[in-house]
């Protein structure tokens, strides 16, 4: 059936013509050298006071992705990328990587981040009001600029700093775990990203610590002509938790803009990670000029028994997406969860998915992914479960609906599903029969249409991870959210 | 990185060059059947046989799975054609019978005398001879596909039948597929059209001996508007053949196919199935049931549905139960293509793994341009509920038994919609067969 009015005026109120994040900061900028070779790598590992061991690190990475080949079996399309024609650095004038105050902070980078509605102050808490807080790391094209609340956070013994810091300051803790969720041979863009990658945040949250406020990158690509190459650590000690958002836009240009990112997590045992993402990067135009090429590796372990990651992610931005945040699920009892939302609109192009992969024994997934198309935008969810000959007693559950909005659209699933043992149970449904027959029943035998019973129950629980955003990240969120389930297909 | 590099041709691709080379000129048809052939047998002879590196083959590694070829199936001689005639299946279900014994027709087993009025049948040899093109180069199917090619290529023998418009063919025909004697490779083809407002019903068995023999047979349907055609499959070959089958069925306007299918033999088995449909409203059915079990056997099923056309309706249901080492592959497509609106799309694919070691792949696409569809698909792998199993055993029934009534209803599901009530039994009492060999 054809979606109903309100949902297609939901959608086009977040329309590619609506980018809100499209200035540009006029800034001057320090940049490397266009092109990639061994000596942009250098410069880059040089600029960031690099110890010797990570540079050998990089240019490894670099060779081998010299011999490497683009993946093209993703069901996106766009135009060969020139490496050669991208600035692998750019850095805003006098911002040193390194620690600073954020005093020291370019007061012109301050307001931009005040627009993008991420006020990068340490607001104190009001006496009487509870208020929620959240440590912001802010990285402007290839460097952070600022991470608040440092202080504090060491206190409680976490680590939140940029990751160039975090080598210099604590290599044992990078040396064990950089590289080793997303080896440096993972795939084409991950390799790039290890040869190049200029900032990100470093997280380490130790055992039995749960990480006091929640915290936050905010990625802002600024410069033209830039690839930005993020990387981002979170570790989470035995017993810990933490709770992590990214958020991310740009600027409105013509050309495109690449950016490949690559994000570990590793949870140790009973440690649990969230991880939440608005992906909000310049989709281009209604014509389909411009935009961002989101090309992402993100990938958690959970390493140690009983330890749990989630990824949330909210995906409205991007004129193409490449990204699959998956789950190994090594130690026993782990669980992995993945809430997707990725709507796509004018000319955008969505592949996007995860992988479960369970090695465990009594390892649990759940996937819920909504994909809605509109404009003249594809959308595909590609997913994996499997589920390894010694992973007794794996257990999945995979929902994906996608809604069409107008008929130069398209919608796609490709789930793969490989079950090695009998004592695995998968099911990957699109009809509604499926989520739990006494839920139905129960919200059914209150007078519920089986549509807004369904609704209801999918939403509760994305809603769920998605209600603990804060405000700031949560405001684009919840405007999909409310998006109904009327109208979906398989 | 890249799927295309060639790495050495293997021993049977190289043997299947030669095979060819040897073959091709004495191959039915004439010139440009044989351009065709080239054309075809070009395919495998630039790409070789496909392996995992090829998505549609990401599960079913055929370079893998024919390490030799094998050599083709000379004419049989009465000794086989005696072996063939006691492994004839579906002996009490009413059908005419045509069969054929190592891919040749065998007139002596075939009944194909008096024909009902607005049916014929021709061996495909002699109308090769005649409109040779057409009966070879296929559209609707993709004539890349290794096995489709392969088929081109070889395809020596098989049937040509035609219902003309409005007749309806009530006598089921059953095209029996024997192998036996000496290790050998049949190559098959079967088309059938159907006229405007006709019917027919096709019934394809494959049997044989336990040598390790290659079969590849392609059924190609054309059912025009209004037509009707049923197709019910039985796969019990010997536990050393490599079957390889390809369905392509075009339907027109308010057509209706239906496809029954239950697979139990071969060493390792797949079966392509092509929808196309060509007219508005049409509707389509396919059920299969795969039953699995022992060694490394391997099943795999391949569904593209494509929907172009307005309001059809399409609806897929695929059960497989593997014990042993076996390993089931589930890959299924529905496109919706711009316009197709009103598409009515489902497919369902379920299997149970009844052993530690048995493994199941599944891979359902949906692939949808039209904003105005209610497609859905499902897949779920699971071994046997307990709480059923304790059910029953607390009845008194024992383990084994139980988990047979089990599998039996899981399975049975697939064929419930054989209306023919000898054939069903038959289909029945073969997967019965399975369990209890199983036991």
């Amino acid at each position: 059936m054809p979606a109903v009015q309100e949902t297609v005026a939901r959608v086009r109120a977040i329309d590619v013509d609506q980018y809100k994040y499209g200035f540009v900061t006029d800034i001057e900028s320090d940049l490397a050298e266009k092109g990639l070779s061994e000596d942009t790598v250098r410069f880059i590992s040089m600029k960031k006071c690099e110890p010797e061991w990570m540079l050998e690190w990089r240019l490894e990475a670099y060779r081998r992705w010299r011999t490497m080949t683009e993946p093209n079996w993703a069901r996106v399309d766009y135009p060969p990328i020139d490496y050669e024609d991208l600035y692998y650095y750019a850095a805003p004038k006098g911002t040193k990587s390194g620690p600073q105050t954020l005093a020291d902070v370019d007061p012109e980078l301050l307001r931009t981040y005040e627009k993008l509605g991420i006020p990068l102050v340490e607001q104190e808490i009001l006496a009487g009001v509870e208020q929620r807080r959240v440590a912001v790391d802010a990285v402007f094209d290839s460097v952070s600029v600022a991470t608040t609340f440092k202080e504090e956070l060491s206190k409680a013994g976490v680590i939140f700093c940029p990751i160039s810091e975090a080598i210099r300051e604590h290599p044992e803790l990078v040396k064990k775990y950089l590289g080793s969720v997303v080896p440096t041979s993972d795939n084409f863009f991950a390799t790039l990203n290890s040869a190049v990658f200029s900032d990100g945040s470093f997280v380490y949250v130790p055992k039995g610590v749960r990480c006091p406020m929640e915290l936050s990158t905010y990625f802002r690509i600024n410069e033209k002509n830039t690839g930005q190459f993020e990387r981002t650590l979170i570790i989470a000690d035995e017993g810990a938790y933490v709770s992590y958002l990214e958020g991310c836009t740009a600027p409105m240009r013509d050309e495109n803009q690449l950016h490949a990112a690559v994000v570990e997590l590793v949870a140790l045992d009973d440690a649990e990670i969230k991880y939440s993402t608005v992906q909000n990067w310049y989709p281009g135009d209604a014509e389909g000029k411009g935009g961002i090429y989101n090309f992402v590796t993100k990938r958690g372990d959970c390493r140690g028994k009983n330890s749990k990651i989630s990824w949330t992610q909210v995906e409205t931005g991007s004129a193409i997406t490449w990204k699959y945040p998956s789950c190994v699920l090594r130690g026993d009892g782990s669980r992995g969860e993945f809430y997707s939302i990725a709507i796509s609109n004018g000319r955008q192009q969505v592949d996007s998915g995860t992988k479960m992969i369970h090695l465990g024994k009594n390892t649990t997934s759940k996937i819920i992914s909504k994909g809605i198309s509109a404009g003249k935008s594809q959308n595909t969810y590609r997913g994996l479960v499997s589920a390894h000959r010694k992973a007794t007693n794996a257990r999945n559950f995979t929902n994906c609906d996608s809604l069409l909005i107008g008929h130069d659209c398209g919608a796609h699933t490709v789930p793969y599903l490989e079950a090695k043992t009998s004592t695995a149970v998968f099911e990957h449904e699109a009809t509604t029969s499926k989520i739990s027959e006494d839920q139905m029943f129960y919200c059914q035998q209150r007078g519920l249409s089986e549509e807004e019973a369904v609704a209801l129950i999918v939403n509760g629980f994305v809603k769920d991870v998605l209600q603990q955003l804060p405000m700031e990240f949560a405001v684009e969120a919840q405007k999909l959210i409310s998006i109904s389930l009327e109208g979906s297909v398989g | 990185m890249n799927a295309d590099i060639r790495p050495i041709r293997t021993a049977a691709e190289s043997s299947l060059g030669d095979i060819f080379a040897a073959a091709r000129e004495e191959l039915p048809g004439g010139e440009a059947a044989l351009r065709v052939r080239d054309e075809a047998f070009a395919v495998v002879g630039r790409k070789g046989l496909p392996n995992r590196r090829v998505e549609d083959w990401k599960y079913t590694d055929l370079r893998a799975l024919m390490r030799e070829a094998r050599p083709l199936a000379d004419t049989p001689g009465a000794d086989e054609v005696e072996a063939a005639r006691a492994l004839l299946p579906f002996g009490e279900v009413a059908a005419r019978r045509v069969v054929f014994v190592n891919g040749r027709l065998s007139p002596d087993l075939s009944d194909m005398d008096t024909l009902e009025e607005g049916l014929s049948i021709a061996p495909l040899a002699v109308a090769l001879a005649g409109d040779a093109v057409s009966a070879l180069a296929l559209k609707g199917v993709p004539n890349d596909n290794a096995v489709v090619a392969l088929n081109t290529a070889f395809a020596a023998d098989g049937l040509v039948i035609a219902v003309s418009d409005g007749a309806k063919i009530d006598r089921p025909i059953h095209v029996a597929n024997i192998q036996t004697g000496a290790a050998h490779a049949s190559y098959g083809r079967v088309l059938v059209s159907v006229g405007k407002g006709g019917s027919i019903t096709l019934i394809e068995s494959h049997v044989g001996d336990s040598g390790a023999h290659q079969t590849n047979t392609l059924i190609g349907l054309d059912i025009a508007d209004g037509a009707s055609a049923k197709v019910l499959k039985l796969q019990d070959e010997g536990l050393g053949t490599l079957h390889l089958a390809t369905l392509a069925a075009r339907l027109g306007a308010k057509a209706f196919f239906e496809s029954v299918s239950l697979a139990t033999g071969s060493s390792a088995a797949r079966q392509q199935i092509y929808l196309d449909f060509a007219g508005d409203k049409a509707k389509a059915e396919v059920f299969g049931a795969g039953l699995a079990a022992g060694g490394k056997r391997h099943l795999d099923t391949t569904l593209v549905i494509d929907h172009r056309t307005l309001g059809c309706s399409s609806r897929e249901l695929f059960k497989t139960a593997l014990d042993g080492e076996a390993r089931s592959v589930f890959q299924g497509r529905i496109t919706v293509r711009p316009g197709a609106q009103k598409t009515d799309g489902k497919m369902m694919a379920n299997a149970l793994l009844l052993s530690e070691t048995a493994e199941a792949d599944a891979k359902p696409e949906l692939e949808i341009f039209a904003d105005d569809v209610v497609c859905g698909h499902g897949a779920t792998v699971g071994a046997i509920d307990d709480e059923l199993l304790f059910y029953l055993m607390a009845r008194g029934i024992p383990k084994a038994e139980a988990e047979g009534l089990l599998v039996q209803a899981f399975v049975g599901e697939a064929l419930e919609s054989v209306d023919d009530d000898a054939l069903r039994d038959a289909l029945s009492a073969r997967a019965e067969r399975w369990l209890s060999e199983r036991v």
